[in-house]
């Protein structure tokens, strides 16, 4: 029972992580309808971005450990949120319009450019970061025959949670009450249509690629954070755990996104915890394929019609 | 063209490329001006301004450059390059592309031993491999050009493939030829068995189910270390031999031919096996366009909803098409297999499966030549980079010009993606015409729609 309540706090952790990539993948194919192959890349650049500024930031001299968090969480989000605006408009407004698998060749070629780019500057060996927040409290206390077994919920756990959660409900916030938002929905259902309403298509789906970013650089400071490792190889994996989460989810829906990342993450703790680390990915692949045959538009996407 | 004639263009073009030295300043301060290393004690941080204020600057003067030459002026240069060629002429060349392409193809390594002697044997390794790529984008091109289905995952039947040839011949003993039908088999055994279940799944998503089992497949092979041999991969993979005779130094090929032995036999030799399976691959996709259910792939990818109420067997039209893509990736991983005699799953990346597609949709989806062109330009022209020796005398010997590989790879990809998204070659032959044939526009083909 300990076991499992602490794999429990452990599959929400990551699957926080998890979700809030998917929120930047939900987003995209929503308006755009396209897989953003870059966007995991995107998450990757965040977190050397955040990698960087951390160090600057303890080089000049800075001690107070939260100031150095809060200011590398802005400048990553800020920093990478050009990268995300960049990405779309180098490699995919070009293509609006054009037929849909253009697009896809573009993003698949930008995550190798940002992969490549990153391992050059930065080098292709590991960064290791060594762990800023230590502690946590413990939940419970349970004895077994083999000694005694805690449920630890650390420091570290419950800022990205708490974090997550935030962002999550002003995310929501933004895109139901503001006109950022509304045009956002707009552009979604109807781009020609937004359009003729004076709606400026561009610069909403520039926005969109802009949000995305910065929430994947949250993710990707927080990854960095909480494993402490970091290459420029983590986008691939975590861009597809991600996207699978926002299927998984319903893809177009952003609540449906979190509740994907949440249950990915959980289903790969729990999975490493009682069968095999190695067949993890395996899992996660699996519950992709499974969802997407018996129920393609997901947990909480609206199921999608044929039109002929 | 003159900045005169043109008023504000070179304000224009001033404020233009500060923006883009701006946005590269941005992008590139965490990555060029700071750099991390594990040093002692934890990440060490270094400083480079240096080059960051070198890569602002070619952003700027390049994007100045392009702007006062290319982008803004009225008459850009580069007007000049694209020359108007009249259409007879254009379907001529056409016409005779293909034929002298292939002639090249049939006498390429004896041209290589003409011009190049010295190097020969790099040169014809370099064409094995583009070709393995010819006939892995010929196979794809079945499944996305023709069917219209998104193969992410085609890199899992090039694994099945190689690893059904190598596992066989390390507990069976078998040869090369015998087990390349076999590899065919079961390659298409698994695109039957992975086709099944995904099959109505649509466009995208499609695509991400292909890539999720690409990644499953990898996965296996990585962990199952008892069978595959996991991360060690499986060596000692036999050569192919020549009716019975193999390339050894005696009593092979050479002495039976009353030839000097020369290693560059079996590269030769090599080479013609993966030309004849790509020719083949190639043969039998222009004779199944030509059939009934070549048809069906083609209806199918225009109209999924036209076929089923004209009573088409929708499933089993891209089943077919899958399995047949996945044969061909199968014998091309087998030779893959002999080719390298050391097999490991790092060689079946997602990756792989990238660059295949990437060679397909560049070269033009559903254009044969097309795939010859994109593979010779993607893959040759990235291998022309280890060639480049005397870049080190210009930036100093720590540089290392493969390292730039992917990176000028990937840009490719885009650059060419933008220029031409309906890929190099933009014309296509419908395969059914009513009064004449002719060719027309790719626009006019519905393409990786998936339906």
């Amino acid at each position: 029972m300990e076991y499992f309540l602490q794999q429990l706090i452990n599959g929400l952790t990551l699957g926080s992580i998890y979700g809030l990539i998917a929120i930047g993948y939900t987003m995209v194919y929503g308006i755009i309808g396209m897989i953003n192959f870059a966007h995991g890349d995107i998450f990757m650049v965040g977190s050397f971005i955040a990698l960087a500024t951390f160090l600057a930031l303890v080089a000049i001299g800075i001690s107070a450990l939260p100031l150095i968090l809060f200011i590398t969480l802005l400048v990553a989000m800020l920093f990478t949120s050009a990268w995300g605006w960049t990405v779309e408009r180098l490699a995919y407004r070009p293509l609006r319009g054009s037929f849909r698998l253009a697009p896809l060749i573009t993003a698949i070629g930008m995550s190798i450019v940002l992969q490549n780019f990153v391992q050059i500057t930065q080098g292709a060996r590991v960064k290791p970061l060594p762990p800023q927040i230590q502690g946590g409290v413990t939940l419970i206390e349970g004895v077994t025959e083999n000694g005694t077994i805690a449920v630890q919920l650390s420091y570290m756990q419950m800022i990205i949670i708490a974090t997550t959660l935030a962002l999550m409900i002003g995310f929501s916030l933004l895109i139901s009450k503001t006109s950022l938002g509304r045009s956002q929905r707009a552009c979604e259902q109807d781009q020609k249509m937004a359009a003729l309403l004076g709606v400026n298509v561009d610069r909403t789906i520039s926005l969109t690629f802009v949000m995305g970013a910065a929430l994947a650089a949250v993710a990707g400071f927080m990854f960095l954070l909480l494993y402490g490792v970091i290459d420029f190889y983590i986008g691939f994996l975590a861009g597809v755990k991600a996207f699978t989460a926002a299927v998984l989810g319903g893809i177009g829906s952003l609540p449906g996104a979190m509740l994907g990342g949440l249950l990915i993450g959980l289903i790969e703790v729990f999975w490493s915890g009682y069968f095999s680390v190695e067949y993890k990915d395996v899992a996660a692949f699996s519950i992709l394929v499974i969802v997407l045959i018996f129920m393609p538009s997901g947990l909480l996407g609206k199921p999608e019609v044929e039109k002929v | 063209m003159s900045a005169a004639a043109k008023p504000g263009l070179m304000a224009d073009s001033v404020k233009d490329a500060a923006v883009a030295a701006l946005l590269v300043a941005v992008l590139g301060f965490f990555f060029f001006a700071l750099r991390t290393d594990i040093g002692t004690g934890g990440l060490d941080l270094t400083y480079r301004w240096g080059l960051w204020f070198i890569a602002i600057a070619i952003a700027f003067g390049g994007r100045l450059l392009l702007n006062l030459f290319v982008f803004k002026t009225s008459r850009p240069i580069t007007g000049g390059m694209s020359i108007s060629i009249p259409e007879g002429v254009m379907s001529g060349i056409g016409r005779v592309l293909g034929p002298v392409l292939l002639l090249i193809a049939l006498t390429l390594p004896f041209i290589v031993m003409a011009v190049y002697p010295d190097r020969d044997r790099q040169f014809i390794d370099l064409a094995i491999l583009i070709m393995t790529y010819v006939m892995l984008g010929w196979g794809l091109n079945i499944v996305v050009g023709l069917a219209g289905l998104l193969d992410l995952g085609y890199v899992a039947f090039y694994a099945v493939g190689a690893y059904s040839f190598a596992l066989l011949a390390q507990y069976f003993q078998i040869g090369f030829w015998t087990a390349l039908p076999l590899a065919g088999l079961l390659a298409a055994v698994w695109g039957i068995i992975l086709g099944y279940p995904v099959l109505r799944l649509r466009g995208d998503y499609l695509a991400i189910v292909t890539l999720a089992f690409g990644e499953i497949i990898r996965v296996v092979l990585l962990n199952w270390y008892e069978f595959t041999g996991g991360p060690d991969g499986i060596s000692g993979i036999p050569k192919p031999s020549f009716f019975g005779l193999d390339f050894s130094r005696t009593g092979g090929f050479a002495e039976f031919f009353g030839l000097d032995y020369d290693s560059i036999h079996r590269f030769i030799y090599l080479y013609y096996i993966i030309l004849i399976l790509a020719l083949i691959t190639n043969f039998v996709t222009l004779r199944l366009r030509k059939l009934p259910i070549g048809r069906a792939w083609e209806a199918l990818r225009e109209d999924e909803i036209a076929c089923r109420s004209l009573g088409i067997n929708t499933t089993n039209t891209k089943l077919t098409a899958f399995s047949i893509g996945a044969m061909f990736g199968g014998l091309a991983g087998s030779f893959f297999a002999t080719r390298q005699g050391f097999i490991s799953p790092e060689s079946f990346t997602f990756l792989e499966s990238a660059i295949i597609l990437a060679i397909v949709v560049l070269g033009g989806l559903g254009s044969q030549i097309g795939v010859v062109i994109a593979s010779v330009v993607m893959i040759g022209g990235i291998e022309i980079l280890r060639n480049l020796g005397f870049l080190k005398e210009i930036f100093g010997p720590d540089f290392e010009p493969t390292q730039y590989r992917m990176l000028i790879f990937g840009l490719a990809m885009v650059l060419i993606m933008v220029w031409k998204p309906r890929g190099i070659i933009s014309s296509r032959n419908p395969s059914a015409v009513y009064k004449e044939r002719k060719k027309i526009s790719s626009d006019m083909v519905a393409q990786g729609e998936g339906h």
